[in-house]
């Protein structure tokens, strides 16, 4: 039974960690590690669950264990597929050993979309979006470019130094720089539209409205949290850009 | 017109953000096509000036309805859809304003830029609560009513048993 209660632990835990570092809100989370739990036979699973770290218990025997979540990002193929795991176990298609193998697997995979089609993704968020706020139809090329440039350096940044939002810096610097100059040379008509159609695939709107759900939900720990990091992510954004119009 | 360019402009960048935070594949066209309806809502609303908040609380709510809907039918999480599908309302774009016209001490710029980033993330976030609640009352009727229908349904069998 001991041995049980350490498997059932650290499937919810790793279940858990998989789904908040790559942007899932608590509430589901904890909800997946419940289901979890209970399916296994355990029924009084206690969780305390931060953005920063979780705590789980089985008050009967005694066992408890914590697991600390250094990084967030956003990664929904991995949300689903640890859900669908959820599901297969619920229906006894898997054993929890078979369960937690394949969470391991799925914490270590890399992203399935190869690089080049997620600097396509980025091209495809920034120039459209922009002509649907403002209906620029003229800077629809040039934003497309833009933002493809701008994603592909916060990408490398990320991932050569990865210090957080250093990355967002450098690249908000460099939409700048396109953007001013782009203008100036005639290839653009509107500074504004440019920019802020680039920075769209960096700025963070989807942490910053998780914050909010979190908050209604009750998670006040997490909640302001989530909020303090997409307030510092938009910090570095905006400071790279009015850096560059105050030299240029 | 106009419309359909800001449904298609609106849907391509939904499927856009969809490859960046990497969704499953079968799901793309379905999430451009909640965050295309839901801009195009949201868009047609600010038009006629409805006021901001009150156009983000309806497409946010259309979103996370569409989102139920498309999660029950594909089975999947429900967040696949709605992530992206609220990225074109999301108020990243003033959430970046505000910091810079801080950072160029254009304090009044700023704080209107905040109020409105306060605005919609909060709209958004009633929005999503809107759907789930709008969700459980439906089922809640569905409930009641096959009870109702079984409930009436033995007491005419039971009337017929004793005649």
């Amino acid at each position: 039974m001991i041995e049980t209660n350490q498997i059932v632990i650290n499937t919810c835990l790793l279940a858990g960690r998989i789904m908040i570092e790559n942007g899932s809100e608590m509430s589901r989370a904890e909800d997946t590690m419940k289901r979890i739990a209970m399916n296994s036979g355990v029924n009084n699973l206690k969780i305390f669950g931060t953005i920063t770290g979780i705590i789980v218990s089985i008050p009967n025997s005694m066992d408890s264990q914590v697991e600390g979540i250094n990084r967030r990002a956003i990664d929904l193929e991995k949300v689903s597929a640890v859900n669908t795991f959820s599901r297969r176990y619920a229906a006894k298609d898997i054993t929890l050993e078979e369960f937690y193998e394949k969470l391991n697997t799925l914490d270590e995979a890399t992203p399935s979309f190869p690089f080049w089609l997620q600097v396509i993704g980025a091209a495809l968020v920034s120039g459209p979006l922009m002509t649907a706020f403002s209906g620029n139809m003229v800077d629809l090329g040039i934003t497309t470019l833009t933002g493809a440039l701008g994603y592909t350096l916060f990408y490398f940044v990320n991932r050569i130094l990865n210090i957080k939002y250093i990355s967002e810096f450098f690249a908000s610097i460099i939409i700048g720089i396109i953007a001013v100059f782009a203008v100036r040379w005639g290839w653009g008509h509107s500074i504004d539209d440019i920019i802020i159609g680039s920075v769209m695939p960096l700025v963070p709107g989807v942490p910053l409205t998780n914050a909010v759900r979190d908050i209604l939900n009750g998670h006040l720990v997490s909640g302001p949290a989530r909020g303090i990091e997409a307030l510092l992510s938009a910090c570095a954004i905006g400071f790279g850009i009015a850096f560059v119009f105050r030299f240029l | 017109m106009q419309l359909l360019l800001e449904f298609f402009m609106a849907g391509i960048a939904t499927i856009g953000f969809g490859i960046i935070i990497n969704i499953p594949k079968r799901a793309l066209i379905a999430a451009g096509a909640i965050g295309g309806v839901s801009w195009t809502i949201y868009w047609a609303m600010l038009q006629v000036r409805l006021g901001l908040a009150l156009s983000a609380l309806t497409a946010t709510t259309v979103i996370a309805l569409l989102s139920l809907y498309a999660a029950r039918r594909m089975k999947l999480p429900m967040i696949i859809f709605n992530i992206p599908g609220i990225v074109p309302l999301v108020p990243g774009g003033q959430a970046y304003q505000m910091i810079r016209n801080f950072a160029l001490s254009n304090s009044d710029m700023a704080t209107h830029f905040m109020l409105e980033v306060g605005e919609i993330a909060g709209s958004i976030g009633i929005g999503f609560l809107m759907a789930e609640f709008i969700d459980r009352l439906q089922r809640k009727i569905i409930i009641t009513l096959k009870e109702h229908k079984q409930r009436s349904k033995s007491k005419s069998a039971n009337n017929t048993e004793k005649e």
